[in-house]
């Protein structure tokens, strides 16, 4: 009898040791840089396999108006309470001008109504949120595409940044300020809009008046919401704490495809 | 079977596991246990789950929900078909590292990272989910090349018809011994085969279906019923998946402990003499 009941003594000495080591090494193992380096390279495969596979052109799925939300959530800011906001919004963003530049040749900036003469695409689509919901709507916008072939790219260029009259979380040196940046290669895409209508009617400002980025194919968080200016770039280091966007400074993934 | 070895007591050594069966056995199971954990993480951002492409966010078909109770402090409840019960302690509310009571619908210990971090859960979850499909693609692979899998998963036409005697013999806790220990019994064949060929498969199928890119070509949250069908099977096939591992480990501790983790640690199983007089 005494085999066994050495090898059960040994084994729950084991088994708590291992629990003890595994509670306590977890919040090492879960903020090491090396391991987060490691998990990471699984995202750049995921990118890189999406851009072969699912490819430039693929269109994300379109929808029959029936199919439309009547709850669609508004997650993020839903009023920014700028002084410089709140005073576009009180006329209509009459004086609105969205700026394009950064690595362009010919940088150049228009009205909301200029913006809605552009070529536009309107488009039923389901917007997927981080956080796991989906909610589907109507939206009418300018296609990007031609309108940074207006202000013609530079070689240089690689991302398209976008600012935004958002602020959620206060801090010193603005870096709680919402941006994104996306891939030129998305921004090219025909979905990609930015949208100044949402169910047939302006876009309210809870979902980011008067314009928001539609990237269909990635999720909710890329889709910047009041948008107020528009930079061509060649790395996006130097924006915010240099991970390409507001909360991915806060630990979402670039690239929103999954 | 040249391999066998016998023992005292008329008990057989016998090799029951090629070493990429046991491999794959091992590397499936801690890729799982971090996948569910993560995936817990990632279910605290929006405990709910809805039927079709959209979200219903009034009318879920089961949440859990976050409350504050009278007295100040969080309290948790499950909601679900036929159920609504307070889950305060468990689901919705629970003690944080610091034993204070928290709104979080999964507790701390049970999600990895412990901390709320939704961006965390993803990277985990996102990296063990390739570890998971190409673990699983070898042992596909190799089991159906060699045929092994189709010899050991598909019941035989006498298992099937004596299928009465063995649940009777299952639920005694009668295990097999001598020669018909030496492939899997009917009731576990007709386990395994649905959680490899689908459980297992549909957690991919449900999880590729959520991504927005991959849904762009091959439209799978449409042939699955929507995106938020996919995520709601997504969360049941792993619930399944929990169920299917607290029976197996239930029936490895009762058939023998120790035999059946050698079986799959060494590859070597011992088969007991088929008497029929012991008790």
């Amino acid at each position: 009898m005494t085999a066994p009941t050495t090898r059960r003594a040994w084994l729950r000495g084991g088994l708590t040791a291992a629990a003890g080591l595994a509670v306590a090494s977890c919040d090492k193992l879960t903020q090491s840089p090396q391991v987060n380096a490691t998990l990471d390279g699984a995202e750049a495969l995921n990118r890189r396999l999406h851009g072969l596979f699912v490819g430039r052109s693929a269109l994300a799925r379109e929808y029959d108006r029936s199919a439309i939300s009547p709850d669609f959530r508004a997650n993020g800011t839903t009023n920014p309470d700028s002084e410089e906001y709140q005073a576009l919004a009180a006329d209509g963003f009459a004086d609105w001008r969205l700026q394009i530049g950064g690595l362009v040749e010919r940088p150049f900036s228009l009205s909301l109504a200029e913006l809605r003469a552009a070529p536009s695409r309107s488009q039923i689509t389901r917007h997927d949120c981080v956080e796991g919901w989906s909610s589907i709507a109507q939206w009418r916008g300018a296609r990007l595409g031609p309108l940074l072939d207006q202000a013609g790219l530079k070689p240089q260029a690689r991302y398209i940044a976008f600012f935004c009259a958002d602020t959620l979380e206060l801090t010193l040196d603005g870096s709680g300020d919402y941006y994104e940046t996306i891939a030129v290669a998305d921004a090219f895409h025909p979905q990609t809009i930015l949208a100044y209508e949402m169910n047939d009617a302006a876009l309210p400002v809870a979902h980011g008046a008067p314009v928001r980025l539609r990237l269909e194919r990635q999720l909710g968080y890329k889709m910047a919401k009041y948008v107020m200016r528009i930079e061509a770039i060649e790395s996006f280091e130097n924006l915010g704490r240099g991970r390409g966007g507001y909360w991915e400074d806060r630990g979402y993934q670039w690239y929103a495809g999954i | 079977m040249s391999l066998d070895k016998p023992l005292a007591g008329g008990r057989l050594l016998v090799f029951r596991h090629p070493a990429v069966v046991r491999i794959t056995h091992w590397v499936n199971l801690a890729s799982l246990v971090l996948l569910l954990l993560s995936g817990l993480q990632i279910l605290c951002s929006h405990p709910a789950f809805y039927w079709g492409e959209t979200a219903r966010f009034a009318e879920p078909f089961a949440a859990i929900v976050s409350e504050i109770g009278n007295d100040g402090e969080p309290r948790g409840r499950l909601i679900a078909p036929g159920v609504n019960v307070d889950t305060t302690g468990l689901l919705g509310a629970s003690k944080n590292a610091d034993g204070l009571m928290t709104s979080r619908a999964i507790p701390h210990w049970l999600t990895l990272p412990g901390e709320l971090d939704l961006g965390a859960g993803r990277r985990w979850h996102f990296f063990f989910a390739w570890l998971f499909v190409l673990n699983g693609a070898l042992y596909l692979a190799t089991g159906l090349l060699s045929r092994r899998l189709q010899r050991e998963l598909v019941p035989s036409r006498d298992q099937l018809a004596h299928i009465g005697q063995a649940v009777r013999d299952h639920l005694r806790l009668r295990f097999a011994r001598g020669e018909e220990a030496r492939r899997y019994n009917v009731l576990q064949k007709l386990t395994y085969l649905p959680v490899v060929f689908g459980l297992l498969p549909l957690m991919v199928l449900t999880g590729l279906a959520m991504s927005p890119a991959v849904d762009a070509r091959l439209h799978l949250a449409m042939v699955l019923g929507g995106r938020q069908t996919a995520r709601t099977l997504h969360f049941l096939c792993a619930s399944g998946l929990v169920a299917f591992v607290v029976v197996h480990v239930g029936m490895v501790i009762l058939a023998g402990p120790v035999n059946e983790l050698r079986s799959m640690i060494t590859g070597w199983f011992v088969i007991k003499p088929a008497e029929e007089d012991t008790p």
